[in-house]
């Protein structure tokens, strides 16, 4: 019969099949749910993830979606390397582009290379002192950042449904909750004519280096990475705990502000109460996706916005609802965080198990 | 301000409390048993959107309670194969039932949207509802609030006076001297998890079938979220959840009170009041790092390994 032992050591090569297999397993259960919806599950799965990369257009629109989810996913990593619990990506996303966008209606009338730049610099400073709330937070208050970071994203999104119902209503826009349109100088270029992606892809792939640079290679990313292994070490080394909590968390208020600023300023074009699909909590599943790694995450969040477009595609061609996102999200967090196991237990068939360290999971399993 | 407008308020207070106080006490046995499950706004809105289908097809309101209660359960149960039986990171697991529960909700409920049931309707008590001022404020309400005082006393009493209600809580305190003298560990966090999860269900049943009798995507707002703030709130005290859950009730419908007084403030403004507060509760009852090791289970979102 099965036997399920632990390993002496972690297996690495699990660390990196379990997202592999999380996917497979997330597929298999769609082929099964489009069955049960009375669809052809190969046309399903066809329909999900081959057809919305079908064209350039298609291809492009994946760089545009997953732009924010890696901006975010990086911050994130970060912070889940320090065992800092930022659930608040959403939010941080969210005040970036209100913030952002308060600056382009500010600047609509200035034209000159120094107005975008300018904006989104407002953006990542919205989003960062969105990250700076909880972190300050926990670091004098000792307040558990899991909770502070998901009441402040609910809290961003009212002060931004505030923002597009009051002050930054536009004035001539028939009372719609909406800002004017921000001017041409304040819009991203485009890199790629006829579609809509934009130069902020390139910031998130300079983010990917810039992360991966930081935590491999830098002293406090290695402060970072002991913090979170284990924090008594990082204390007897004399680590200055509370400098790192603030750091990780703006870091990640930053880079998730201006994926909220590249939002409204690119594909967008002006401030609307729906600036983002849940991307800050997609975020979370790539972070986690991508083993907390750069270049995990990059391949991650590209997953993740075929995700998306696959929920748009199946409710254009197939009918069925775009909430299919949502599901497979979840279960594909659900299967990694599942798969895992096998990183620290093998299960072996029949033989018996070696002397090493066997114990056995628990009567649960 | 007359007597009536204040009855008033503190009748919508007890209705807007209850579903937040269903769902904290749900969490707090889990958590008293060692568990930390966060994925408690995920199993609400599974339930929420069961007990509604469930509902609005049969027309049964019992049979859609049944069934947000049974979702919930069964979300939980999710999260304890997960969890507990392949012992991953409680706080992710927990992250992913949310997820996945939102997700999911929105998946099954999409053709619902914009129906509506009959919920349920206040039931007065009879002689006692004719008290006056607490009669109408506390035995004028329909059964799943006359319910919730029932589990507010119920859980206090299992976790006081109860056999099952201590060994729940050594488990919580020290799994590993609970396995020494015989105490199941594993089966009684099981039991504590599938507990929340019928909490939880029952709490977005609440919301769908009474509170506001329909379904819309999310509408459980993050009360699973606040109900975590309210477990923190109550020191994992059964005792003090209820005022929480109503001081929360209070705050959420706080911008009815300003509009009913005629003070003109952005909806969007007030809207964010509860997690304001949420927020400001967890800064007044954290700072004491003590307290909080004095009062929080010591096993708390650790993983339990038995070892032989």
């Amino acid at each position: 019969m099965f036997k399920v032992e632990k390993r002496p050591v972690e297996s690495r090569l699990m660390g990196y099949l379990s997202p592999v297999l999380a996917a497979v397993l997330t597929l298999v259960s769609g082929a099964l749910l489009f069955l049960l919806l009375g669809q052809s599950p190969l046309e399903g799965l066809y329909t999900f993830f081959v057809m919305p990369l079908s064209d350039l257009y298609g291809l492009s629109e994946l760089g545009v979606k997953a732009a924010p989810i890696l901006l975010c996913a990086m911050g994130l990593a970060v912070c889940y390397r320090a065992k800092v619990w930022n659930i608040g990506a959403e939010g941080q996303l969210l005040f970036g582009a209100l913030i952002g966008s308060w600056a382009a209606l500010q600047l609509l009338q200035v034209e000159g290379a120094w107005v975008l730049p300018l904006v989104l610099l407002a953006g990542a400073l919205g989003g960062m002192f969105w990250g700076l709330i909880p972190a300050l937070l926990r670091t004098h208050f000792n307040t558990n950042e899991i909770l502070t970071t998901i009441m402040l994203n609910y809290i961003a999104l009212n002060v931004l449904l505030y923002g597009v119902h009051g002050p930054l209503k536009d004035p001539d826009g028939y009372n719609f909750p909406e800002s004017a349109l921000f001017s041409e100088s304040t819009l991203l270029p485009t890199l790629l004519d006829g579609t809509r992606v934009h130069i902020g892809v390139l910031f998130a792939l300079l983010a990917v280096a810039v992360v991966w640079v930081l935590l491999s290679r830098t002293f406090i990313g290695f402060q970072i990475r002991v913090l979170g292994l284990d924090s008594r070490a990082a204390h007897y080394a004399g680590y200055n705990e509370k400098r790192l909590v603030i750091f990780v968390l703006m870091l990640c208020g930053g880079l998730a502000g201006l994926a909220g600023v590249l939002e409204v300023t690119g594909p967008i074009g002006q401030l609307v109460p729906q600036v983002s699909p849940g991307y800050g909590y997609a975020a979370i599943i790539v972070a986690f996706l991508g083993r907390l790694h750069p270049v995990g995450i990059l391949l991650a969040s590209l997953l993740m916005a075929l995700v998306y477009m696959g929920g748009e595609m199946v409710q254009i061609e197939l009918g069925l609802p775009q909430a299919l996102t949502g599901l497979f999200q979840g279960m594909l967090l659900l299967y990694l965080l599942a798969c895992d196991f096998l990183i620290h237990y093998r299960i072996r068939l029949g033989g018996r198990a070696t002397a090493s360290v066997a114990a056995p999971v628990s009567e649960g399993a | 301000m007359d007597i009536d407008f204040i009855i008033n308020v503190l009748y919508a207070m007890i209705r807007t409390g209850t579903p937040l106080l269903i769902v904290a006490l749900g969490e707090l046995v889990c958590e008293r048993s060692g568990v930390l499950n966060l994925g408690q706004e995920g199993m609400m809105l599974v339930g929420a959107v069961c007990g509604f289908i469930v509902a609005a097809t049969t027309g049964s309101l019992f049979l859609g309670v049944l069934a947000a209660m049974l979702a919930g359960c069964l979300m939980a149960l999710l999260f304890g194969l997960v969890a507990l039986g392949l012992s991953a990171t409680q706080v992710a697991t927990g992250l992913a039932l949310t997820i996945l529960g939102a997700g999911l909700s929105a998946f099954i409920g999409e053709s619902f949207v914009g129906q509506t049931v009959l919920g349920f309707k206040a039931l007065p008590i009879p002689l006692l509802s004719e008290i006056p001022l607490l009669g109408p404020l506390l035995f004028n309400h329909d059964v799943l609030v006359y319910l919730s005082f029932g589990l507010f006393a119920g859980v206090i009493w299992f976790l006081r006076s109860t056999r099952a209600g201590l060994m729940l809580k050594a488990i919580g305190e020290t799994p590993e001297s609970a396995t020494a003298v015989g105490l199941p560990v594993m089966r009684v966090r099981y039991l504590a998890v599938l507990f929340g999860g019928a909490m939880a269900g029952l709490a977005g049943g609440y919301l769908s079938l009474a509170y506001t009798p329909l379904w819309a995507e999310g509408m459980t707002a993050g009360r699973g979220w606040i109900a975590l703030a309210l477990v923190v709130f109550a020191s994992w005290r059964a005792e003090r959840v209820m005022f929480g859950a109503y001081l929360f009730g209070l705050a959420s419908i706080l911008h009815l009170i300003v509009q009913g007084m005629g003070v003109s403030i952005s909806s969007n403004l007030l809207a964010m009041l509860p997690y304001v507060v949420t927020i400001l509760v967890l800064v007044l009852l954290s700072s004491d790092k003590a307290r909080v090791r004095l009062y929080a289970p010591m096993s708390l979102g650790k993983p339990f390994h038995r070892t032989q």
